[in-house]
């Protein structure tokens, strides 16, 4: 229902200036607002888009603050691509801002959302955004853009449709890679330490467990008690791995694996691809990446 | 009874000490904390109580504004490390102290003004270079500094600046007392003044890139200032009021740990609040032009 409600919603909003302020070169604009879902805009929609991410390879979406060229992206773009599920806290403000009339495709529409496993007791009840740590959710990205897409350009139907395909037997695959790949380590090490917990989602598909010294959220700064729970969470759980990640300080989880013992992985990527320097430029090999270095961590 | 009252009591002593003694036995982390929050109060008490009798209290602040863009830069150019970090923090924080003094000295802009266009300036060319470099969000975590993140090398850096700030300050600690007291009788007697302040605004810079590792640029004015203000509430005598100040700066590390451990609140900020408390308790009750002694002065000369 919520799928076919925002698609609606896409196509009375946008249909009648589809190529008006949004289209440039014949090419349609089209904002996503960060990193890893500009990739799947990109594999569906191909050449016919010119997309812009608002938080960029590397970035960190929880703290990422809007500059005035941001607004005018999104004031100019013919549909703006979001997470939703609460992870683009400022983008409310940025759309005002902007005065932007084009529509807002909520990509996560469909996805059943986990609540955010959070250190603090005061976020629970709150949705977790990460939703796309599971192949099989990307799978309902994807199909909610091509819907997107179609709706606002019906002219390019059939190369969304194809490209869509040809992407999401891709997927397909990945998340059998996955599972295989995983469906090696033995149970008892099946347990991990990250410094964000953005994993909720991997770990509910995969069946690897995920702790975590901060929430889900990367604003606030992990206290002792924090630490000092975590350590002694690694300790009780016997958790294997300790990964650091591209988005908070990693000097305090190398701390945490100097405690525990646990072995330190390298990064797992959450958030955001990597730049053109990286080993995780789309989102596929951001999977595969995050794959092979829990493999390392845990089967040794 | 008495059985009884002898559990009770070992009881009591069992809860203390899960409270007080037991974080720092369990945990490394709140060891290493600990260690680099006693070295940072041992170096900055001393550095400002000085900064203070010098009338300098806003020049630490200043000063760490000056230091943030040099952190920054050595940040972008080559990631977390330690030394490129405190390298550009340094570097910025001398040229910054430098380039004041010899303005205040060869033209008629008074130190005070001459430090407020420097380090704006660093400040303005700082934020701008990162700006260039795109928006790195990981300079936050790196800025704001954790205390809980202390590793070998970061450790002996701090311990390592708190011993040069105390054998400097030993060096100079003369012409620095003389010319806190009697700035006129100094120039009269000695040359060493001009050399000493700079030694001594060095010194201020490296105690504050201390910090920064620690506590971030902002709060590590804060473990130099607090505890000196602390300190002059409870002694006339400079001697004392160094000990004071380094003492409540060290019981204000332990008991801001034990406030983060317990309570879960950041640890940077809950150290600086707990100098704060123990501040707002002296300027109340302290010995030395404490509001209550003001207040009631009979009441204290009976005592």
């Amino acid at each position: 229902m919520a799928l076919t409600a925002s698609v609606l919603a896409v196509g009375l909003g946008a249909s009648t200036r589809a190529f008006g302020q949004g289209a440039s070169g014949g090419r349609l604009k089209v904002i996503a607002t960060f990193s890893i879902l500009g990739d799947l805009v990109r594999n569906v929609g191909g050449d016919r888009l010119d997309i812009a991410t608002l938080v960029g390879p590397n970035g960190n979406a929880h703290v990422y603050a809007p500059s005035p060229a941001d607004a005018k992206k999104v004031a100019d773009a013919a549909v703006v691509f979001v997470n939703g599920l609460g992870f683009e806290g400022w983008l409310e403000r940025l759309v005002k801002a902007s005065g932007t009339k084009a529509p807002i495709v909520v990509a996560t529409a469909g996805i059943r959302p986990l609540e955010r496993a959070d250190a603090h007791d005061h976020d629970h009840g709150r949705a977790d955004p990460h939703a796309w740590q599971s192949v099989a959710n990307s799978k309902i990205y994807v199909g909610n853009i091509r819907d997107a897409l179609i709706a606002i350009d019906p002219a390019g139907k059939a190369g969304y449709e194809a490209n869509a395909a040809a992407y999401l037997a891709k997927l397909d695959a990945l998340d059998r890679e996955v599972r295989e790949t995983l469906a090696k380590v033995p149970p008892e090490r099946r347990r991990v330490v990250t410094s964000h917990n953005a994993f909720g989602y991997f770990e509910s598909a995969y069946g690897i467990r995920f702790t975590a010294p901060q929430g889900v959220s990367t604003e606030a700064e992990a206290s002792a008690k924090d630490v000092a729970a975590i350590i002694s969470a690694v300790r009780q759980q016997k958790a294997a791995a300790v990964f650091l990640e591209n988005v908070t300080d990693p000097r305090l989880v190398r701390q945490i694996a100097d405690e525990t013992g646990a072995k330190v992985g390298g990064t797992l990527y959450s958030d955001a691809l990597t730049d053109a320097s990286g080993d995780a430029t789309t989102y596929i090999d951001l999977v595969r990446h995050n794959l092979r270095q829990l493999a390392n961590g845990l089967m040794s | 009874m008495r059985g009884r009252g002898r559990g009770v009591r070992r009881a009591r002593s069992v809860i203390a000490y899960d409270f007080f003694v037991a974080p720092f036995i369990e945990f490394a982390f709140m060891r290493r904390a600990l260690a680099g929050a006693l070295a940072l109060a041992l170096g900055a008490g001393p550095i400002g109580v000085f900064l203070m009798l010098r009338r300098m209290s806003l020049v630490g602040d200043a000063m760490a504004h000056a230091i943030l863009p040099g952190a920054a830069v050595g940040f972008l150019l080559s990631g977390l490390s330690l030394f490129a970090m405190t390298a550009g923090g340094l570097i910025a924080g001398f040229v910054v102290a430098l380039l004041t003094g010899l303005v205040a000295r060869a033209t008629e802009l008074k130190e005070d003004a001459a430090l407020a266009t420097f380090y704006l300036l660093s400040l303005a060319l700082g934020v701008t270079i990162v700006s260039i470099k795109g928006t790195n969000v990981d300079l936050l975590h790196v800025l704001f500094g954790n205390v809980l993140a202390l590793d070998d090398e970061t450790l002996l850096l701090i311990a390592a600046n708190a011993t040069i700030s105390l054998v400097v300050l030993a060096l100079i600690y003369r012409p620095l007392v003389i010319e806190c007291v009697d700035p006129g009788f100094m120039r009269s007697v000695s040359r060493a003044g001009g050399p000493a302040h700079l030694a001594f605004l060095a010194l201020v810079v490296i105690t504050l890139v201390s910090g920064f590792h620690a506590l971030g640029t902002l709060l590590a004015v804060g473990i130099m200032m607090l505890p000196a203000a602390i300190g002059r509430f409870w002694a006339r005598d400079i001697t004392l009021m160094i000990t004071i100040a380094t003492v409540s700066g060290i019981v204000s590390g332990y008991a801001g740990l034990l406030l983060s451990f317990h309570a879960g609140v950041a640890s940077g900020p809950a150290v600086i609040l707990v100098a704060g408390a123990f501040y707002v308790a002296s300027l109340l009750f302290g010995r030395v032009g404490g509001l209550l002694r003001q207040l009631f002065p009979g009441r204290h000369l009976e005592a």
